[in-house]
């Protein structure tokens, strides 16, 4: 039989006592003291009562609503793409089973084995460039919903002023512009948004482009749809699904 | 596995506890930027870790690393935040017996905290050394038992139990000190 405790012991042990973390037998002893000893009983009472006090109204913070979105898009750039060792050593196998998978599989992956095309490699560079903004939670360098504010901002910058349109009827409210750089040039970068996805336009001059076909691009969960009017290029890039992009992509041409 | 599935696999791990890493990492910080930084940086380095990862409770695991990049970073970019222990408050000391006449509890009702006693007690919580806020809020917030605080803070469960009574203590010090009557009727 345990010997009763005293007023010392009661005190270094209240704090267990509070917190649920004595063992059965020592939780005993504590209840038994401070029912007979009115000072040590308060003593109980004022910490029970802190505690309570501290998780009633101790400020519980929450995360940004887009930080997961944001850790997300981290992660991705920091997982490795399959490597080209990986395709070459099914090869090496000779399993005709992985030349089978190859023929069938997305182009995504039998793009590994050609030489990435100019297109490939602007809608990569894009892609890049929307995640790596993403990532450091910079994507606009003005942030504004209203295209009067955001076209005059690359007045300087760039040398083109790119046609800004605000869609918030349609469902893609504009949300501000950034300089960025594809092919070390510096590009001028539309934000727009769509339901809580951020989507980057890119514009920029090439007189040399012809007005080609749309060119789409998908990897890592981003869609890149890329277009040319009149020598200027565009890029649109976005966690949205393909069908979204394409919406957004007619929008814009039907407003240039 | 692919790559592709490990990034999965640890989101579906790592992500519901989000708000947890960003509480403790704004608590450490006691900044909404610096804890957005921490916590980003604490996911991709948990993620560096994950093949090691053999545990059950993601939530103790991720919170220590949470809580090691948020000392790197103040001692990195606020070094005179992170206080060595000092003199005063030696661990393992046992603590001065408590002149209970001297500390009014808060209100009873502490559902009915007025609104200046809730900013009174976030401030003094944010003004306790941080050896003693982490203790504190891991365990009142976080509702974490001693082990798992011991584990993430990697001290010994003793450490636990004499920095807590600590903490309450200069909590309950920092709340029940009153302006001097003087300062309110100002010269």
């Amino acid at each position: 039989m345990n010997p009763g405790m005293d007023c010392k012991e009661a005190e270094e042990a209240v704090h267990g006592y509070v917190d649920g973390e004595l063992d059965r037998a020592a939780a005993a002893r504590v209840d038994a003291h401070i029912r007979g000893c009115a000072q040590c009983r308060r003593l109980y009472e004022r910490e029970r009562q802190m505690s309570a006090s501290l998780r009633q109204a101790a400020e519980r913070f929450t995360a940004p609503a887009d930080l997961g979105q944001r850790i997300g898009a981290a992660l991705e750039m920091a997982a490795k793409p399959a490597s080209r060792e990986h395709a070459v050593s099914w090869r090496q196998l000779g399993l005709a089973a992985s030349f089978l998978l190859v023929a069938v599989i997305s182009s995504a992956l039998t793009f590994r084995f050609s030489v990435p095309g100019e297109t490939d490699r602007q809608g990569e560079e894009v892609i890049s460039g929307h995640v790596r903004a993403l990532v450091a939670n910079h994507m606009t360098d003005v942030a504004s919903s209203d295209q009067h504010t955001v076209k005059p901002w690359f007045n300087g910058k760039l040398d083109l002023s790119p046609p800004v349109v605000d869609l918030a009827r349609e469902e893609f409210p504009l949300v501000g512009g950034r300089l960025d750089y594809v092919d070390g040039h510096p590009v001028a970068a539309l934000v727009y948004r769509h339901r809580q996805h951020p989507i980057t336009l890119y514009v920029w001059v090439d007189g040399s482009a012809g007005d080609g076909a749309a060119r789409h691009l998908s990897r890592r969960g981003y869609n890149a749809l890329g277009w040319t009017l009149k020598g200027t290029v565009f890029w649109a890039v976005s966690d949205i699904n393909a069908e979204d992009l394409q919406r957004f992509a007619e929008l814009l041409k039907s407003q240039a | 596995m692919s790559e592709q599935d490990r990034v999965k696999r640890f989101e579906r791990l790592a992500l519901p506890h989000l708000n947890d890493a960003y509480n403790l990492a704004r608590w450490l910080t006691r900044d909404a930027q610096d804890a957005d930084d921490v916590v980003q940086e604490a996911y991709l380095r948990a993620f560096r870790y994950f093949d090691g990862f053999k545990g059950d409770k993601a939530r103790p695991w991720l919170l220590s690393i949470v809580r090691r990049v948020a000392y790197d970073w103040l001692e990195r970019n606020r070094p005179s935040t992170v206080v060595r222990l000092d003199e005063a408050f030696r661990d393992g000391e046992p603590e001065p017996a408590s002149s209970s006449a001297a500390v009014q509890p808060l209100d009873p009702e502490a559902h009915l905290l007025r609104a200046t006693e809730l900013r009174e007690l976030n401030q003094a919580i944010a003004d306790l050394p941080t050896q003693f806020r982490e203790i504190l809020v891991l365990r009142e917030l976080h509702e974490l038992s001693y082990k798992d605080i011991a584990d993430i803070a990697a001290i010994p469960i003793g450490t636990v139990m004499s920095r807590l009574a600590r903490a309450r203590r200069l909590l309950k010090e920092a709340l029940t000190r009153r302006p001097p009557r003087e300062a309110i009727n100002g010269a």
